[in-house]
């Protein structure tokens, strides 16, 4: 069966394009089939996570007007062909699709893949409900913001209008300086408020803005981050493996760690 | 723990609550609200009328009264604390008639 999981936020600029490419290209890592659909409308980004933005030549909308074969739309990564992006259109806007178009494309992906990742757009009106049309699972991504916060809460009310009860937490941006200062909220914080189970935490980290200014997803990058760890973690525990969280409590002391870091890696 | 932030706790930790647990009690605020979709002037309309009820009884006490939503693990409740100044006498009949 194939698990069709929508990456949503309602906020926009928590992060949600960066978790699907990442936890995308970790699955595919492992093996597995992984299409990216990129349903943001008018403002497609996924394409450049990915590095592939001068490969776009169909897009979704051609695939929906049956201008082009599904194949001829779907983008195969650079890096591993087991990832394939099914771009979204930049010239046209979210209500050019309906919601029963967007369902149609899905189904017709869903055969070839183990996993279809669905990057929705920020906001929860047509292009959120075209995203999650299809989705049996959501992966939910907020900050310790507030605004952040409250956005997420909605939109898990609406996911649960629409039937997916399978939700996954991802608390992005964390930083653990100010967590221990008292002046940002800790995972703890934010998991009791919303909850619904963990599966990510992730640590601010430079190497995000790095990784998109390269193109390259960071789960894929030689040099080891401590997003791209992260990121990996979130993928394994999709997978249905146990794997402890990245220790983000805060230390001085840089030595300890960096051993702490080594000793995630190394399991 | 630093000297300086060792001083800058033992000015601070009296006078005011950190920024973390202010953003956490805002958010537990206003998520009942929203989750509840009720607006607080229906919770004051429904608070009246509760009230309204309650006096038929009891005399309440209007300081220290609290009538709230809170959220706590996912759900939302309704908090209502009325402390009652006396019982109203009139209306100690129904008590009689049990016998």
């Amino acid at each position: 069966m194939t698990r069709i999981i929508v990456v949503t936020s309602g906020k926009g600029g928590v992060g949600k394009t960066t978790t699907t490419a990442n936890i995308g290209a970790a699955l595919a890592k492992f093996g597995k089939r992984v299409a990216l659909v990129d349903a943001d409308f008018g403002l497609r980004n996924l394409d450049l996570l990915l590095g592939l933005e001068n490969r776009v030549v169909y897009t979704a909308i051609d695939v929906i007007n049956g201008d082009c074969r599904l194949e001829q739309a779907l983008i195969k990564d650079r890096r591993n062909p087991k990832l394939m992006l099914m771009p979204a259109s930049q010239s046209r806007d979210k209500t050019a699709v309906s919601a029963e178009q967007m369902g149609e494309l899905i189904d017709r992906l869903a055969s070839h893949f183990d996993y279809i990742l669905i990057d929705c757009p920020a906001g929860i009106e047509q292009g959120f409900q075209n995203a999650i049309v299809k989705a049996n699972e959501a992966i939910i991504v907020t900050t310790p913001d507030i605004s952040a916060v409250r956005d997420a809460d909605r939109v898990i009310g609406l996911l649960e209008a629409g039937q997916i009860y399978q939700t996954h937490l991802v608390l992005n941006r964390i930083r653990p300086e100010m967590v221990h200062s008292n002046t940002m909220m800790s995972v703890d914080d934010v998991r009791e408020i919303l909850s619904i189970p963990l599966i990510g935490t992730i640590p601010e980290d430079e190497d995000v803005i790095v990784s998109t200014n390269n193109g390259e997803p960071m789960v894929t990058s030689l040099e080891p981050t401590y997003a791209g760890v992260a990121f990996t973690n979130v993928a394994q525990r999709l997978e249905g493996h146990k794997v402890p969280f990245v220790d983000l409590t805060y230390n001085d002391n840089f030595m300890a760690r960096f051993k702490r870091f080594i000793s995630t890696l190394s399991n | 723990m630093s000297l300086f932030q060792f001083l800058e706790k033992l000015i601070s930790s009296n006078s005011k609550t950190t920024s973390r647990e202010n953003a956490r009690d805002r958010l537990k605020f206003v998520l009942a609200y929203d989750r509840a979709q009720l607006s607080p002037a229906t919770l004051e309309a429904m608070c009246e009328e509760i009230v309204g009820v309650l006096s038929k009884y009891v005399e309440i006490e209007r300081d220290g009264f609290e009538f709230d939503l809170a959220s706590e693990d996912g759900s939302t409740a309704l908090i209502a604390n009325f402390p009652i100044r006396r019982v109203v006498n009139h209306m100690a009949t129904p008590l009689e008639s049990r016998n």
